[in-house]
């Protein structure tokens, strides 16, 4: 690379000359050899020697070597350098003779060589100390998931593949006991307005977000109310360029415009999409008899400035207003039909502000407000769809109106202080009011809850081989008026250089549901208890962790024979999990395993079961292929999951509620694919993505409903086996340029 | 008259031993360029780059070694696949944050494109956002303080020539910065043996590439 021109060469010549004699003129030469080995002996190969204040030294060889001779004389200090290591000076007098100088460096903590707790969870975005695994652009590239984070999250080891309804099922856990966090605020509603049967989207983008931690137990003292497991979302800083956007595919329509600032520090944008599933519904038939076609009118604004100290102050909001309306054979009658009409409003609003005080401290805000209408009719109707009573209360009682709103304001403080060495405290409290009114044809009972927590944790580093994370929660809600503690505490040991288990303990603590609460506050907290072990070995691009953990619950809210915190489970496995980017080049690709033993008793099991949520064995395979010449990436997601259990309850002669009924469902088989074609449109740059779900077209039964003498059941499938969709995504003004030198590497 | 003595014997005194140390100054740094010139492994940047350091950490005073050392330390990034991307990536930021403390200059920014470049292709897919941005950051500030450094055209010439067309790159795009490149390269005159002048063969190659 480097030709030095002849013309250099010769005058340089010249001088060289002048110097070697200057040189031989000065005399005799000092060699000075020796070692740099580590504390533990090891040789620190790359080191770098230097004679103090001369051109004189050398690096250390393979074997920790090192040689060199100087003309120098008198006394100096010799140095012995390398990253990672506190560098060490030794004085010594040159000029009688030969030296001889070994070194032995400490290491010095570092942040990014030192060991991390990750048992548990899953982090994304590029930090190279995490174990990455999930980027947005991950969740844009599997295939099948449609760009939905939740979706994508599936395919990781500890969720379970449920389709009948939204959420993220882990590890034994219901969907309610999973929350959703964006820059440290849990989010009330992440999923759009739920409908029986039919599992929602996510109401965010992947690209708002730069990273994503899904934590599938032992989550941080920052984190509270998630019985069994948290989805951290971290928002992207200031944009890269400004830029306008159009989509266009088969369901939504979209336009938005991000603005950056020339001084790069502040930027704001636009969006707003419309949804409509008219012309798809129409193409493709559903099982469901659609009389409001599922649509959606979403806005979002957002407003990003970075501050002179290099803080981020950022503002998010989104507003949503759909409405979907269906009609299905009612079970118990033939020639009968159930409406379910919903109208969902929701917003959503997010601040938050970190910033660097200087002297190892840090400080992050976050602030957020929600508030979600939903307006729910459901009718029985005849076979004109006109609403009909029958005088069996078993059916008329499906006739119903439900109103609900549910508003959430929050703040959270987290002080983050740097102790000596890399050893962080943090500490901080947060606040949520919560103001529920859930009205029942026409009478609504009210709820209001403040809930107040403090929390103090500490990253503690022994040595970069050692850390431990130890940290309490305390928590008050008022409608149950409780408190809880919830102390956590890890331990990481790195086990070589590229491998380390941990080992984490962890009590966890959520409030009832607002549903569970409305005819009885006289409630305590359902609790977890997290036992976990991981091992991660994390070398060149490939990733390979396995754990096993096991769950305790206790006080699980009971809803039969009355409301109480009588239940309680266990939960067990082991997960196993390969991510390789590298052994094939192009090609990126994960293998997950979950292994599932549980067995709880809540809501209304009459006895321990094993929950309709939980399969034993549940597996996915992701593949992904960019192809430069084509400029077109290829993504396959494989998943598989056992059959997951059913039951039916049926009072006995006491009015107890038994088993009447009980079946396994068949195995879940599922083969997403999608495909983006990048290229280039007149002077926009333009994605086209298409991708189908169920590729195979095997039939997929999610459980089963049954009649009101639980004598027949019929089959919960999606709404439709396959799921098509074609869309082309435009921008303008993006320099994309990276992105596709990127593609050529 | 024996003080006036005092004083030119001591002048004198200084003037020959900065005479001397900027000699040996100019033939170290020449004998080491001239090994940088034959130096084809990463091992062999590696040890000039911290032969360079050691000369810029003894001078204090010269932006030059620590220019070379973070060079060297960027052809060591190119020219191996083992090496740890991210710590030859950083090393050369830092020395050319110390260089620029000297002397802010447009060579550094292209060095400063290199380190970049290098850390984004550890993955590029997930780090194009940081990396790529912080390479064309270098490009823009470095355009910024010399208009007519060849080296900055021909990094920019190699970042257009290997993006394709459809995202507004390819050959044609690139040929007139290689072209830009190898003209100032030309009607640059080479006073200073000591100053950056590689990269000019190298943007003819990738001219004539260009058709």
């Amino acid at each position: 690379m480097f030709v030095p021109s002849n013309d250099t060469v010769m005058r340089l010549f010249g001088v060289l000359i002048i110097f070697f004699m200057l040189a031989t003129v000065a005399g005799a030469q000092t060699r000075i050899s020796g070692k740099v080995l580590d504390t533990k002996g090891k040789p620190l190969v790359g080191a770098s020697i230097t004679l103090v204040n001369t051109y004189d030294g050398a690096i250390a060889d393979s074997a920790g070597n090192f040689s060199f001779k100087t003309t120098e004389k008198g006394s100096f200090q010799l140095e012995a350098s390398i990253v990672g290591y506190a560098k060490q000076l030794q004085n010594m007098a040159l000029g009688n003779g030969n030296l001889t100088v070994n070194f032995s460096l400490k290491e010095s903590l570092d942040e990014l060589k030192a060991v991390t707790v990750t048992a548990g969870s899953f982090e994304a975005g590029d930090k190279k100390r995490a174990a990455t695994v999930l980027s947005s652009l991950d969740v844009y590239t599997t295939g099948g998931a449609n760009a939905d984070i939740t979706a994508a999250a599936k395919t990781l080891p500890g969720a379970q593949q449920i389709g009948e309804q939204e959420g993220l099922f882990v590890r034994g856990g219901a969907g309610f006991e999973t929350r959703q966090f964006i820059d440290g605020t849990t989010v009330d509603r992440p999923f759009n307005a739920s409908i029986p049967d039919i599992a929602s989207r996510g109401r965010f983008a992947p690209n708002l977000f730069k990273g994503t931690v899904f934590s599938t137990g032992g989550y941080s003292a920052l984190y509270g109310q998630a019985l069994s497991s948290a989805l951290i979302l971290e928002s992207i800083d200031l944009p890269t360029r400004s830029e306008a956007t159009v989509s266009v595919s088969t369901v939504f329509l979209g336009g938005g415009t991000q603005q950056l600032n020339k001084k790069k520090n502040l930027s704001y944008g636009v969006n707003y999409g419309y949804t409509n599933l008219a012309v798809y519904f129409g193409i493709v038939p559903q099982r469901p008899d659609y009389f409001h076609m599922p649509e959606f009118h979403t806005a979002d604004a957002n407003l990003r400035f970075k501050t002179k100290r290099g803080g981020m102050l950022k503002y998010y909001t989104q507003y949503s207003a759909s409405r979907i309306g269906l009609r299905r054979p009612n079970i118990d009658s033939t020639g009968l039909k159930n409406a379910f009409d919903i109208i969902n409003y929701n917003w959503y609003n997010n601040l938050s502000y970190r910033e660097n005080l200087g002297n190892g401290w840090k400080l992050n805000v976050g602030l957020s407000y929600s508030t979600n209408t939903d307006n729910i009719f459901q009718q029985l109707q005849n076979s004109n769809n006109n609403v009909t009573t029958t005088g069996k209360p078993w059916l008329d009682n499906t006739n119903f109106q439900i109103e609900s709103r549910s508003d959430l304001a929050q703040a959270k403080v987290v002080f983050d202080k740097r102790l000596s060495g890399i050893s962080v405290l943090r500490f901080g409290s947060e606040y949520w009011y919560n103001n529920t009114y859930s009205g029942f044809n026409g009478r609504g009972i009210r709820l209001q809850d403040h809930f107040t927590a403090g929390f103090a944790e500490a990253d503690i580093y022994i040595t970069n081989d050692i850390a431990a994370k130890v940290g309490t929660r305390v928590e008050h809600n008022s409608i149950i008026n409780q408190w809880n503690i919830a102390p956590r505490a890890s331990i990481a040991y790195k086990t070589g250089k590229h491998a380390q288990v941990s080992a984490i303990y962890g009590m966890y603590y959520q409030r009832p549901e607002f549903n569970q609460m409305l005819f009885t506050q006289a409630l305590n907290y359902t609790r977890a208890d997290h036992y976990l072990v991981n091992y991660i070995l994390n070398k060149n691009d490939r990733l390979f962790r396995v754990e096993a953990f096991h769950k305790q619950y206790f006080d699980l809210v009971k809803t039969a024979p009355a409301t109480t915190n009588n239940g309680s489970g266990y939960a067990k496995g082991i997960e196993f999990f390969l991510r390789d980017k590298k052994t094939i080049r192009g090609l990126d690709y994960w293998i997950s395993y979950s292994y599932l033993d549980t067995e709880r008793d809540f809501l209304n099991y009459p006895s321990t079961l094993r929950p309709t949520f939980a399969a034993r064995h549940t597996a996915s395979l992701v593949v992904k292929k960019f192809f430069t010449s084509i400029n077109t990436g290829f993504n396959f997601t494989y998943s598989f999951a056992s059959g997951r259990p059913y039951y039916n309850f049926q009072p006995d002669a006491t009015g107890k509620l038994v088993v009447a009924d009980r079946g396994v469902t068949p195995n879940f088989n599922n083969l997403g694919f999608s495909a983006n074609w990048l290229t280039k449109i007149d002077k926009a740059f333009a994605v086209v993505v298409a991708s189908v779900t169920n590729v195979l077209n095997q039939k997929q039964v999610f459980g089963y409903n049954y009649t009101f003498d639980g004598k027949n059941k019929v089959a919960i499938e999606p709404p439709a086996q396959q799921f098509f969709f074609l869309g082309v995504f435009l921008s303008w003004g993006v320099d994309r340029r990276q992105d596709a030198i990127n593609n050529n590497l | 008259m024996k003080k006036l003595l005092v004083f030119a014997v001591f002048v004198v005194s200084i003037v020959t031993t900065t005479n001397a140390q900027s000699e040996k100054y100019y033939s170290v740094m020449g004998s080491t360029l001239q090994q940088m010139g034959d130096a084809k492994t990463a091992e062999s940047w590696l040890e000039l780059a911290s032969k360079f350091e050691r000369i810029a950490e003894a001078e204090k005073t010269q932006w030059l070694p620590y220019y070379y050392a973070a060079l060297c330390q960027a052809y060591a990034g190119f020219s191996s696949t083992k090496i740890d991307k991210d710590a030859v990536g950083n090393k050369a930021r830092e020395l050319c944050d110390k260089a620029a403390a000297l002397d802010n200059n447009s060579e550094l920014y292209v060095v400063r494109y290199m380190a970049a470049t290098i850390q984004m292709m550890v993955d590029p897919m997930n780090r194009w956002q940081q990396y790529g941005q912080m390479a064309q950051t270098a490009l823009d500030e470095g355009f910024k303080l010399d208009k007519n450094n060849p080296r900055l055209y021909y990094m920019q010439g190699q970042s257009m020539f290997n993006t394709p067309p459809a995202f507004g790159g390819g050959k044609d795009k690139a040929k007139p910065m290689f072209q830009k490149a190898v003209d100032l390269y030309k009607s640059q005159p080479k006073t200073n043996p000591l100053m950056p002048s590689w990269g000019e063969t190298q943007a003819a190659d990738m001219l004539a590439k260009c058709g």
